[in-house]
């Protein structure tokens, strides 16, 4: 069964008096445990389409169903219920907390989020910055890290509430290349250690030759499914 | 609710500048109140303290229409026996009374053979007065303080009088009063002691013994002009008034009038204006401090939540409930309100001790030489701490609310 299916997607915005169509039908579907990239230029609706799969937003028609939710009747509050127990975030600019240690950053979603209790949280957290390989930085603040350190630590923050699914927009755009693809690797060995769902989006065809599936978008419309040779 | 306040004070001290500065805007305020508070109702206090354990009494019982012509101590205005017995008979059955003290009181001329001047005369029995009024013995200046105030045959005069007629504790003088029928009588006393003077009301009376009184204005029945009532509890008043007006106030005669009136010291005396004064500038400093903590606090988590859109949109991405958004910006102001007020309060107490060491004096009408001992009572220190704390969280709601309503997209593409 797949974890993620739409069907005619369409997502509509107005700009002023102008409606523009950021997606236009489009249908697809993400098996779970699978590595998908969404790949296409600046304005394809990649941004867009992972944004309503993250519960962010919602489609104007179509069907989206992520874990056999209807993500578009979820409100505010269910959405933000949804996102907590099943979906993580990579954001491209990590998006840390900075007020808050790299310890303190990973345990945020078990803290804030799902109340787990401090000793089980506490495994939690230190197991995923092992995996991730952060842990001798956990007491560093944000910006006492570099970029490559920051993204790992976003990748264990995502992962540490143990979600279905990880999302991740540009996840390597602020990165150069070779801390690009380490991250990358991390997201996969991440992917087969806990069994996660990664799909990422990136206009970076170095980057989206990592992807097992990539899923291409132009100008609203997907183009072709494209099954890697590293699937 | 730990893990939010954890949160909370990480990015208070995100911006210790700022926070330190809304902090002390609220700690000023803070002293600022408390400290007026002090000393106001300290001042006020002791000013009444002054009129009632000095002059007037808690409460006072007269006879209807009295108060309306006391200027003119109107003799025929007098509680009867009858009614005497009547409100001594209220009066022993209230709990609240610890005590009362019938007074006789007339206008009169004071001779010391060589001048003579007006006089006001209460005729009092010593001992219930000075258990009624317990500053009056120590307000006197001359005279043997070990004996009653004023004993039969003598007569207790004001500083004022004293000075002007040149009349010296042992002098003989005469007093000379017309009673009810319109006829006159005059009596020798021997001047036995002088009183400071008090501003207000009665605060250049002179004293007589009851019965000399009575004498004087050759009474044939056991009148008097007024009760002076002393409460267990001030803080009471206002329950023993409200009874006393009940019990005494609507009680009607064969006429079917009201024969008798109550009055707090607050209705018989001008200075109750300045107390409300009082409390009238007290309420303004309380409004202030409101809006000192209302815009500094509202200013600093408005500017918290324009600064950290993008980390609103990450943290709402990755599922904090709006709740918890509201909580977490909630209770910065909520810690802002607590430390401000508490540091407030430690830096109030410090003052008003040290106020209390340093014991400065001031001069309030004739008297001098007051000491300036400002109290604060817990009940005031608690409200205005809770006003505090709640306005700072009343502050930070629109923030917070705006926090928690933040479309997550729009927050995480904000530059």
């Amino acid at each position: 069964m797949s974890l993620v299916r739409a069907e005619q997607l369409v997502k509509t915005y107005r700009m002023g008096d102008v409606e523009v169509q950021a997606l236009k039908g489009v249908d697809f579907s993400i098996e779970p445990s699978s590595f998908v990239a969404f790949v296409g230029p600046s304005g394809s609706g990649k941004s867009t389409l992972l944004n309503m799969i993250g519960c962010l937003d919602h489609p104007s028609s179509g069907k989206l169903t992520v874990l056999d939710t209807d993500v578009a009747t979820l409100d505010q509050r269910n959405g933000a219920t949804f996102r907590g127990e099943h979906i993580g975030f990579v954001f491209q600019d990590f998006n840390l907390i900075p007020v808050l240690t790299v310890f303190e950053n990973v345990e945020y979603p078990l803290r804030m989020v799902q109340k787990w209790p401090l000793e089980k949280r506490r495994a939690q957290v230190l197991r995923l910055l092992e995996a991730v390989g952060m842990s001798d930085q956990a007491g560093k603040r944000p910006d006492q890290l570099s970029g490559g350190q920051k993204q790992r630590v976003a990748v264990a923050r995502a992962l540490v509430s143990q979600p279905k699914l990880v999302l991740a927009d540009e996840p390597t755009a602020n990165l150069d290349h070779d801390t690009a693809y380490r991250v990358l690797q991390l997201m996969k060995k991440m992917r087969d250690e806990f069994g996660t769902t990664f799909v990422f989006s990136t206009h970076d065809p170095k980057i989206m030759g990592e992807a097992e599936t990539i899923f291409t978008l132009e100008d609203g419309r997907l183009q072709n499914e494209k099954e890697s040779n590293h699937a | 609710m730990l893990d939010v306040l954890a949160i909370a004070s990480r990015n208070l001290l995100r911006y210790r500048r700022r926070t330190l500065l809304t902090l002390l805007l609220i700690v000023i305020g803070m002293v600022a109140v408390l400290l007026f508070i002090a000393v106001a109702g300290s001042f006020k206090s002791m000013m009444v303290g002054q009129f009632t354990d000095s002059v007037l009494g808690h409460l006072q019982v007269h006879r209807k229409g009295y108060v309306a012509s006391i200027d003119n101590l109107p003799l025929n205005l007098n509680l009867t026996p009858a009614l005497v017995a009547k409100a001594e008979e209220a009066l022993k059955a209230n709990p609240l009374v610890e005590t009362w003290s019938p007074r006789v009181k007339f206008g009169g001329m004071f001779s010391n053979f060589a001048e003579t001047t007006s006089i006001r005369i209460n005729g009092i029995d010593p001992a219930r007065e000075a258990a009624t009024v317990p500053l009056l013995p120590g307000r006197l200046l001359e005279g043997d303080k070990a004996k009653p105030l004023v004993e039969r045959g003598q007569i207790v005069i004001p500083v004022l009088l004293a000075r002007g007629m040149n009349t010296k504790v042992g002098d003989t003088v005469v007093v000379v009063a017309t009673n009810r029928d319109g006829s006159v009588n005059g009596k020798t006393f021997v001047v036995q002691g002088i009183l400071e003077g008090v501003t207000g009301p009665g605060g250049r009376d002179g004293y007589m013994h009851i019965d000399d009184a009575r004498a004087l204005l050759r009474m044939s029945d056991a009148e008097i002009s007024e009760i002076a009532v002393r409460l267990k509890d001030f803080s009471r008043l206002g329950q023993a008034d409200k009874q006393f007006k009940q019990m005494l106030g609507e009680s009607t005669n064969k006429e079917g009038k009201q024969p008798i009136e109550v009055h707090t010291w607050a209705e018989l005396s001008p200075f109750a204006n300045l107390a409300r004064m009082i409390d009238l500038m007290t309420l303004f400093i309380k409004i202030m401090l409101v809006s000192i903590v209302l815009v500094s606090v509202m200013n600093v988590m408005m500017m918290a939540v324009f600064e950290r859109i993008r980390e609103i949109g990450t943290i709402a991405a990755i599922g904090t409930p709006p709740g918890r958004i509201l909580s977490l910006f909630l209770a910065e102001g909520l810690m802002l309100g607590v430390v401000g007020t508490a540091a407030g309060i430690i830096l109030s107490l410090a003052a008003i001790f040290g106020i209390n060491v340093w014991s400065p004096t001031f001069a309030f009408g004739q008297q001098q030489n007051l000491v300036m001992a400002p109290t604060i009572a817990a009940g005031d220190v608690l409200s205005i701490a809770a006003m505090v704390v709640a306005v700072a969280v009343l502050a930070s709601l629109q923030p917070a609310w705006k926090a928690s309503r933040m479309d997550p997209i729009s927050a995480l593409r904000h530059v």
